[in-house]
């Protein structure tokens, strides 16, 4: 069971930046804080993937989705328990619907300490112009 | 301990709430601790035991190796840091769900741990620091002749 909810769809440039919930997935898996800003050259996505190395990480277009994934490497040790445990899982998902005025196509992603960020250029004829004024 | 107005409803909520307290309490024994945090609380912290010592690793990304302390006194390890987000002032924004800022997390740790034996390291946005049982409290081998 799914449900997904689009919650942003601002008038005009269009800029569409839902946000998927997993309701009842059987697996759990951790969703990664996100911070999401619009620039006048496209949309930037950073989330919080601590112990997702780069080998590890797939960020992929998925017909009009973004997904997001990694899975947390540190390798458990022989003979390790658990004392005590925030984090309960070591899947990363989140999924964010794109809008179509986005080059997915030309998409960058970068990882660094434990830091997704991914931009997303906006189609240049869509960038703001400035329209001169003669007088 | 009831007040009168208390419904049939609340009351078996109050039972189910102390129930599932009980239940992670025998699941992790430190949830229920004085120095237990919420869940979402920058940074996440786990514990791993080992009969050799235990290993903490604090979920810390992009953070300034730099700017980490970490001390151990007795068995209390406190680790603290502060992390800096880039911000962008010509970005209109529509989520900041990430931390920043300054943070501070304790940690008891159990009471056989030496403190002269501890090693950090940071990778992949994750701080993990390993501490090591004192030589006595190790478990042995006790051979049978």
């Amino acid at each position: 069971m799914s449900t997904e909810t689009q919650v942003t769809q601002s008038k005009g440039n269009g800029s569409a930046v839902a946000d998927s919930r997993r309701a009842g997935a059987s697996e759990s898996v951790l969703r990664p804080p996100v911070d999401i800003y619009e620039t006048a050259e496209g949309i930037t996505l950073q989330a919080d993937m601590p112990g997702v190395a780069k080998d590890r990480l797939n960020v992929r277009v998925e017909g009009n989705n973004l997904l997001v994934e990694g899975s947390i490497g540190v390798a458990p040790q022989e003979q390790m328990t658990a004392l005590y445990a925030d984090v309960r899982s070591t899947v990363y998902r989140r999924r964010f619907a794109l809008s179509n005025e986005l080059q997915t196509d030309q998409i960058d992603a970068r990882l660094k300490d434990g830091v997704l960020t991914v931009t997303i250029p906006k189609r240049a004829e869509l960038r703001p112009r400035r329209i001169e004024i003669k007088s | 301990m009831f007040s009168y107005f208390e419904t049939p409803l609340l009351a078996e909520f109050r039972r189910m709430e102390q129930e599932f307290d009980d239940l992670f309490e025998t699941w992790a024994p430190w949830s229920g601790g004085i120095r237990s945090l919420p869940s979402g609380t920058f940074p996440a912290v786990n514990v791993g035991s080992t009969p050799d010592g235990l290993t903490v690793y604090v979920f810390a990304p992009a953070v300034d190796p730099k700017s980490f302390e970490v001390s151990l006194q007795e068995n209390v390890l406190s680790v603290s840091g502060k992390r800096e987000l880039a911000t962008e002032m010509e970005a209109t924004f529509y989520r900041q769900e990430r931390f920043g800022g300054t943070f501070r997390r304790i940690v008891t740790l159990p009471e056989d741990v030496d403190p002269d034996k501890v090693e950090a390291t940071y990778r992949d946005g994750i701080l993990q620091i390993s501490v090591r049982r004192r030589e006595s409290a190790k478990p042995r081998q006790i051979e049978i002749h």
